[in-house]
C-alpha cells in the first residue's frame, strides 16, 4: 500500500476528546476565530476563500469564495445555512466530521458568518442522524458557555446564533431550496431558481448554504492562506477531500486525501479492494446519482475536472464499489426505487419518470421486458434531465442510463435468464428448485429447461416457441417483427 | 361497502354537504385510518384546548428560538422540532398531540399533519416502543441488507411485505421493523438503526439477539456500535510538513 493518507480535517479525530470544547482547544482549537475577530477585515477573508478555489464538497463543486461574494452588501438579516442533510447513498463523510470534530465545523461558521456579515446561522442536520444532532447540540451549547456564540463574541460586537435544526428523513431536503422550505417549517419542496437562495433564501433574506465539509476547511484556510490550501490537490480542484468508500471492499470507511490521486490507490490502496476471489465491475464515483464508470477508468485522477471529463462527477465524494456478484440491473433497480421513493412529486418528470422507470426496471428484472423496453428507460431518462426545478430526477436519471448504456448486454442477459427462470418454475423443471440466489445476485448459469434459451424467446408473451399463435403468426416471429420496428401483423399466415 | 346514491340527487340543487355520501368507503391509503379531531381547518382555540403546562414550555422555547417568531402570521419553523417533540412523548404524531402543538404555534392542525405525513421518519401511526430501521439501499443491499431485513421480521413476526414499503410492526406490538433508504452508515454494511443509534455491519443472526435484548431492556450490542468505531484509516499521523506545520486547528 503506497499511498496514505492526508489528513487535514481528520487530523487527531481518533482522539475522542476531539468532540469537546477543552478536547479542541487543546489541538489549537478557536484560535484562529480569536484572530480573525480582532485582526482580520471580513473582506481579506472573503477573498482568501475566493483565492484558495474551495469548492463545495455537498455535489455540484460550486466555488465557496464565489457564493459568499454572490450575498449582498444590504443590512437586510441574512442567514447561513449548513447542509448537514447527507442523505445520498453512499455519502457519510459529514457524519464522521461531525461525531469527531463538532467545533471545527462551527469554528468554520463562525468565521464564515464573519466575513458576510451574518447573524443568525443553522446546521440542518438529517433526523437520521440523531446521535451526532445530540454531540452538536452539546457542542453549540459549549461554545455558546466560552463565548463564541451569542451576543459580541470575544468582545468585538460580532454576534450570532446558531440553531441546530433536525429534519425528520426526506433526502429531497439535502436540495438548497428544499433545506429552507424544510427550515421554515414546511414539506421541502424545492423552489424555482432564480432568485438563488444568495439573493432571497431563507424568509426571503439573502442565504449562504453550504456542506459540512465547506465549512470545516474554512478555519485551515483562513489560518494558513489561499497558497497553502491551493498546495493540495490539483489546479481546478485544490484541497483534500474526505472520500467516502463503500460497497464490496474490504475495508469501507472515510478516507480523507489530496484531490487528484488516482481512483486505483483510493479503491485498491486505502480500502483494501474487492472481496477475496471477487472482480470489480463497475462503481459509482461521487455517490448514488453519478454515472457508474467502469474498471477502465480505473487510473484517472479523483478530481472534479477528471470525472467530469470521463462523463461522471466526483458529487460528494462517495465511491460505491459493485464487484461480479452484484447484477448490474439489480443495482439500477435499487437506484431507481430509491429516487422513486424519495421525489417530492412536485414536477411531473420526475415523478412519473421516476416511478416508471422503477416498474420499467422491475420488469427487466423478473423477466417480462423485451430488449426493446431497454430504448424506452433511455429515452424516459432524456426526458426527465433537466427538466425539474432541482436534480433529483436528473440524480436517477443520469446514472440510470448510464447502466443501460454500458452494461446494455447484462440488462439482457438478465431479461432472458429470467424469462427462462420464470418457465423453469412454471412447468415440468419446476421440481429442480430455484435458480439464482433469490437475493438477487447473478445467478451462475442459466437452467436448461425448455423451451427458451439466452438467445431465444426472452419475450413475455412467447408462449410456445415456435408454434403458430393465434392467427397462424408464431409468437418467435411476432417478437423478431418487433423488434424490427415493423407493425405487428393483424392476422394471415406467416 | 357500496355508496348509495339517492334516485333523487341532483347536484344542481344540493347543498355541499350532499355530495358526501354516507356510504362512501374510506380510502385507507389516503387517511391512513385516521379521524381528524375537530375541525382541521380553524387554529385550534387556546382556551378550548388543554396542553401540559411542561408540553406548552417546550414548544414555546422552539419556537423562541427561530429569526420568524417575529413575522406577520404563524411563525412555522418550528414545525419539524416540535412534531419531534410530540412524537417523543406520545409515541407517534398522535392527533391529539398535533392538536395540541398546533394551539401552541396557532396554525391548523392540518398544516401540520401536512408536515407530519411528508417527513419518513415522523409517524402518523402507532410504532411501537422501539424502532429498529434496516437500511436497504444500494451499499446495504450489496452486503445482505435485504436478508438482515428478513431476518429482523422472522424473528418479531413483523409483516415482511409491509417492512419493506414503510414499516411493520411486530406481533406484540412493541417492536417497529422497517426497511429505510440510506441511513448514511455505508461504512457498516449492513446496518440498522436501533431507537435512532447505529450499530453495523450486523449478520442476520444480529438480528435475533437485537431483538432479544431490546425485549429484555439491556444495552443493544455494544461492540458493533458505530461510536465505538475507530477510523476506517486507522491511527495515524500525517508526515506531510503542509499538515503538521499548518497553523489552523487540529494541531
Amino acid at each position: 500500500m503506497s499511498i496514505v493518507e492526508t489528513r487535514v480535517l481528520l487530523r487527531h479525530a481518533e482522539d475522542p476528546k476531539m468532540a469537546t470544547l477543552a478536547g479542541y482547544e487543546s489541538y489549537g482549537g478557536y484560535e484562529v476565530l480569536k484572530k480573525a475577530l480582532k485582526e482580520i477585515e471580513p473582506e481579506w477573508i472573503v477573498n482568501e476563500l475566493e483565492e484558495s478555489g474551495l469548492r463545495g464538497r455537498g455535489g455540484a463543486g460550486f466555488s465557496m469564495g464565489k457564493k459568499v461574494s454572490f450575498l449582498p452588501h444590504t443590512d437586510e438579516a441574512k442567514y447561513l445555512c449548513c447542509n448537514a442533510d447527507e442523505s445520498e447513498p453512499g455519502a457519510f463523510k459529514d457524519r464522521e466530521l461531525m461525531q469527531r470534530n463538532p467545533h471545527q465545523l462551527i469554528e468554520g461558521m463562525i468565521i464564515s458568518s464573519f466575513a458576510a456579515d451574518i447573524e443568525h446561522a443553522f446546521i440542518f442536520i438529517r433526523g437520521e442522524y440523531d446521535d451526532q444532532a445530540d454531540i452538536l447540540d452539546r457542542a453549540v451549547d459549549e461554545a455558546y458557555e466560552a463565548g463564541y456564540l451569542g451576543k459580541n463574541i470575544l468582545g468585538s460586537g460580532f454576534a450570532l446564533e446558531l440553531t441546530v435544526h433536525r429534519g425528520a428523513g426526506a433526502y429531497i431536503c439535502g436540495e438548497e431550496t428544499a433545506l429552507l422550505d424544510a427550515l421554515e417549517g414546511k414539506r421541502g419542496n424545492p423552489r424555482l431558481k432564480p432568485p438563488f437562495p444568495a439573493v432571497q433564501g431563507l424568509y426571503g433574506g439573502p442565504t449562504l448554504i453550504n456542506n459540512v465539509e465547506t465549512l470545516s476547511n474554512v478555519s485551515h484556510i483562513v489560518a494558513n492562506g489561499a497558497d497553502w490550501f491551493k498546495s493540495f490537490g490539483t489546479e481546478q480542484s485544490p484541497g483534500t477531500k474526505v472520500v467516502s468508500v463503500s460497497g464490496c471492499v474490504k475495508r469501507p470507511g472515510n478516507y480523507e486525501v489530496e484531490l487528484g490521486v488516482s481512483l486505483r490507490d483510493l479503491i485498491y490502496g486505502l480500502a483494501g479492494g474487492p472481496l477475496d476471489g471477487r472482480e470489480i465491475t463497475a462503481f459509482y464515483p461521487g455517490g448514488s446519482s453519478s454515472p457508474v464508470l467502469t474498471p477502465a477508468e480505473m487510473d484517472l485522477p479523483y478530481s472534479f475536472e477528471a470525472m467530469a471529463e470521463a462523463g461522471s462527477m466526483l458529487g460528494s465524494g462517495s465511491i460505491i464499489v459493485a464487484d461480479d456478484s452484484v447484477s448490474i440491473p439489480r443495482m439500477a433497480l435499487r437506484t431507481a426505487k430509491f429516487y422513486r421513493h424519495e421525489s417530492c412529486g412536485k414536477c411531473t418528470p420526475c415523478r412519473e419518470g421516476t416511478n416508471w422507470t422503477e416498474k420499467m426496471l422491475q420488469r427487466v428484472c423478473s423477466g417480462e421486458a423485451t430488449p426493446m423496453d431497454l430504448d424506452i428507460i433511455s429515452s424516459v431518462q432524456d426526458n426527465i434531465m433537466g427538466h425539474c426545478l432541482c436534480v433529483l430526477g436528473d440524480a436517477m436519471a443520469m446514472p440510470v442510463s448510464s447502466m443501460v448504456n454500458k452494461f446494455r448486454d447484462s440488462f439482457e442477459q438478465t431479461i432472458a435468464e429470467e424469462a427462462a427462470k420464470a418457465w423453469s418454475f412454471g412447468g415440468l423443471e419446476a421440481a429442480d428448485g430455484p435458480v439464482g440466489d433469490p437475493a438477487g445476485r447473478t445467478s451462475p448459469g442459466v437452467p436448461s429447461g425448455p423451451p427458451t434459451g439466452p438467445s431465444k424467446s426472452p419475450g413475455r408473451d412467447v408462449q410456445d416457441g415456435d408454434e403458430p399463435g393465434p392467427g397462424g403468426v408464431s409468437p418467435e416471429t411476432l417478437r423478431r417483427e418487433r423488434l424490427a420496428g415493423r407493425s405487428i401483423p393483424s392476422g394471415g399466415g406467416s | 361497502m357500496t355508496p348509495v346514491m339517492p334516485s333523487d340527487f341532483d347536484p344542481r340543487n344540493s347543498e355541499p354537504e350532499d355530495f358526501v355520501s354516507p356510504g362512501l368507503p374510506v380510502d385507507q391509503a389516503n387517511t391512513t385510518g385516521r379521524l381528524p379531531v375537530g375541525d382541521p381547518e380553524q387554529i385550534p382555540d387556546p382556551a378550548e384546548v388543554e396542553v401540559p403546562a411542561d408540553l406548552r414550555e417546550q414548544i414555546q422555547a422552539i419556537v423562541d428560538k427561530y429569526p420568524d417568531r417575529n413575522h406577520k402570521g404563524s411563525p412555522k419553523s418550528a414545525a419539524i422540532p416540535v412534531l419531534w417533540i410530540i412524537q417523543r412523548r406520545y409515541g407517534w404524531c398522535t392527533p391529539e398531540g398535533i392538536v395540541q402543538a398546533a394551539c401552541v404555534m396557532q396554525v391548523t392542525p392540518a398544516y401540520l399533519e401536512s408536515v407530519a405525513s411528508f417527513y419518513d421518519l415522523l409517524r402518523t401511526s402507532p410504532q411501537g416502543e422501539h424502532q429498529v430501521l434496516v437500511c436497504t439501499n444500494i451499499a446495504c443491499w450489496m452486503r445482505g441488507g435485504d436478508e438482515l431485513l428478513d431476518s429482523f421480521c422472522e424473528k418479531t413476526g413483523a409483516d415482511r411485505e409491509a417492512a419493506g414499503h414503510g414499516g411493520a410492526l411486530s406481533e406484540d406490538g412493541k417492536i417497529l421493523v422497517s426497511g429505510f433508504e440510506c441511513l448514511g452508515a455505508c461504512d457498516l454494511a449492513p446496518m440498522a438503526s436501533v431507537d435512532e443509534r447505529y450499530f453495523g455491519p450486523l449478520e442476520n443472526a444480529d438480528a435475533g439477539t437485537i431483538v432479544d435484548q431490546l425485549e429484555s431492556g439491556s444495552e443493544v450490542l455494544p461492540e458493533k456500535a458505530l461510536d465505538k468505531r475507530g477510523l476506517a484509516g486507522g491511527v495515524a499521523d500525517s508526515t506531510d510538513e503542509r499538515v503538521t506545520g499548518g497553523k489552523g486547528p487540529n494541531q
